[in-house]
């Protein structure tokens, strides 16, 4: 049952008795090094790390060459949205293009898995690296068309 | 007190020390417990049931939310258990850097629970150093995902993304850096006199009677018995690694802790051997049934539209067929039984939490020792409540 040739028993560790004080001061050593190292600690929001490129934050509906949106109001990134945050009325114009004529993203029922982006088959939809949208009342996390066009405005940028 | 009365002292479910919303009701004579009643079900949030209203990639989110200290393992353990069912293998190169994200949460999971457990027992500097060690882990996470706790990184058929140089750089430097990291915990820890008082000889619990109530993972190899599903039934390319499984003797949590600590060691070596040998190759299972059309495709070739519309709306196809597949979290033998119906949702899909069954010995492992143990104890079996009400 016990011993197979993969384990190892680290039981063997275990300290016996004696070594009382050693070991103590040993540890107060490790911190009073650590005491003097440089801290890695940030004062957020006043310095504010870089997130890397793939960051899932608030999201971004992508505009093209002319200032339209890419949005094709397919549906897809609704449909597949685990929490369904997305909300879209499409509107068709008279030659057949579709749009989005509302596009409304809960981002309190958001989880920011990323799918939505993904599914998009326009490249439409994209998360963009602001982490920290704060605002008073939930009625303002109801993301529509201007505030998805340009999140970036939210970012803090300190008093 | 009159003589033979016990006092009821509730702990929890805010007691800082029950790592979430543990419950127990304490009846205590004196400062000894006589009996142990937990009470679950606070963080409850139907995920099993709300899965059955979802197709199966959307799932993946909701799974990274029961152990969220190791979330990888968990979309790991899902999304290993749809590929049974649908029958398909996934490339080398997606399954190698499944296990390099399985065993970073492995390490994440190891982080937080040293941390906690020490900071418990009144060791408060250690969860200062595993937190800054942790946050290395996230950087990659984040690097690899775009998220840092809970990555959904793991798709069913593969990941989501091919991975990036720096993410190479960040295990590397990782890599190189945490043997340095571990030497100081056992520094803080290991032979420490008051560390060694408040775990030696408590709440120990024999090899026998821990298979009886269920225990997996380092709580069972703790007690010397020496399984681990990456060895009893290895699964994605965990063959391809040397790997030692840690054992201890005594079952206490003493021993609990010296399991876990040699399992950063090992997990390290996985790591390493991982990224140094990561075969080139698609990172997504070449199978139309599963495999999201890129955007070039879908752009030039109208049934790769279509395809994509289907695979996003509906995603994968399952058989009418029931599967079980387990992993090793970082707590134990996590478990998905899937029942599938045909349709583009699972009919059942049940999860075996090791945490919950670790969870069910308390009563057990409680009974007679002092209350100041109780937190030692609990603190051993390493529970996460997200993962026990699931």
């Amino acid at each position: 049952m016990s011993n197979r040739d993969y384990a190892v028993n680290v039981s063997g560790r275990r300290t016996q008795r004696g070594k009382i004080v050693l070991p103590l001061l040993k540890g107060l050593a490790y911190t009073l090094k650590n005491f003097f190292s440089k801290p890695i600690t940030i004062q957020y929001p006043t310095q504010r790390r870089e997130v890397r490129e793939r960051w899932r934050g608030l999201h971004r509906l992508n505009v093209d060459g002319q200032g339209t949106l890419k949005c094709v109001a397919c549906g897809l990134c609704a449909k597949i949205c685990p929490p369904q945050a997305i909300r879209i009325v499409p509107y068709e114009e008279e030659g057949g293009t579709r749009f989005p004529k509302e596009f409304y993203i809960d981002e309190i029922r958001c989880i920011f898995c990323g799918f939505c982006q993904e599914a998009c088959p326009v490249g439409a939809i994209e998360l963009t690296k602001v982490y920290d949208y704060v605002d008073y009342d939930r009625q303002d996390f109801q993301f529509d068309i201007t505030k998805l066009k340009d999140p970036e405005q939210f970012i803090f940028k300190g008093k | 007190m009159a003589e033979g009365k016990t006092m009821v002292l509730n702990m929890g479910p805010h007691h800082p020390a029950t790592h979430g919303v543990l419950r127990l009701v304490l009846e205590l004579d004196g400062e000894t417990v006589v009996k142990v009643t937990p009470h679950i079900g606070q963080l409850h949030r139907g995920i099993e049931k709300i899965a059955e209203s979802m197709n199966y990639q959307q799932v993946i989110p909701l799974t990274d939310r029961l152990d969220y200290t190791a979330a990888s393992l968990n979309n790991l353990g899902y999304c290993m258990t749809v590929e049974k069912l649908l029958g398909i293998e996934v490339p080398k190169r997606a399954q190698y850097i499944r296990v390099i994200m399985g065993e970073l949460a492995r390490i994440m999971g190891h982080h937080l629970w040293l941390g906690s457990h020490a900071l418990d027992i009144g060791a408060m500097t250690v969860v200062f150093y595993t937190f800054r060690d942790r946050e290395m882990i996230m950087n990659i996470n984040e690097e690899l995902s775009g998220y840092r706790l809970t990555p959904s990184f793991l798709r069913v058929g593969g990941v989501a993304k091919d991975i990036t140089p720096d993410f190479i750089k960040y295990v590397r430097e990782f890599v190189q850096w945490f043997p340095k990291a571990v030497d100081g915990y056992n520094t803080l820890l290991t032979d420490n006199i008051i560390w060694r008082k408040r775990t030696m000889g408590i709440g120990p619990i024999a090899a026998e009677e821990a298979i009886n109530y269920g225990f997996t993972g380092p709580s069972l190899r703790g007690s010397g018995v020496a399984y681990d599903v990456r060895k009893a039934a290895p699964y994605c390319s965990y063959e391809d690694f040397d790997f030692k499984i840690p054992i201890g003797e005594n079952g206490d949590v003493y021993d609990r802790y010296l399991v876990r600590m040699e399992e950063f060691t090992q997990s390290l070596a996985i790591i390493e051997q991982a990224i140094e040998n990561l075969p080139e190759g698609p990172v997504t299972v070449d199978n139309p049934w599963v495999l999201n059309p890129n955007l070039d495709d879908v752009m030039q070739d109208i049934s790769a539209l279509i395809r994509r519309f289907k695979i996003q709306c509906e995603g994968p196809q399952v058989p009418a067929e029931e599967v079980y597949q387990a992993v090793e979290g970082s707590k134990g033998e996590l478990g998905y039984y899937l029942v599938g119906d045909g349709t583009a949702q699972p009919y059942r899909l049940k999860i075996r939490s090791p945490c919950f069954i670790l969870t069910s010995a308390l009563p057990r492992l409680l009974a007679g020792v002092m209350l100041a143990d109780v937190i030692s104890i609990i603190g051993s079996i390493d529970i996460v409540l997200g993962e026990i009400d699931r």
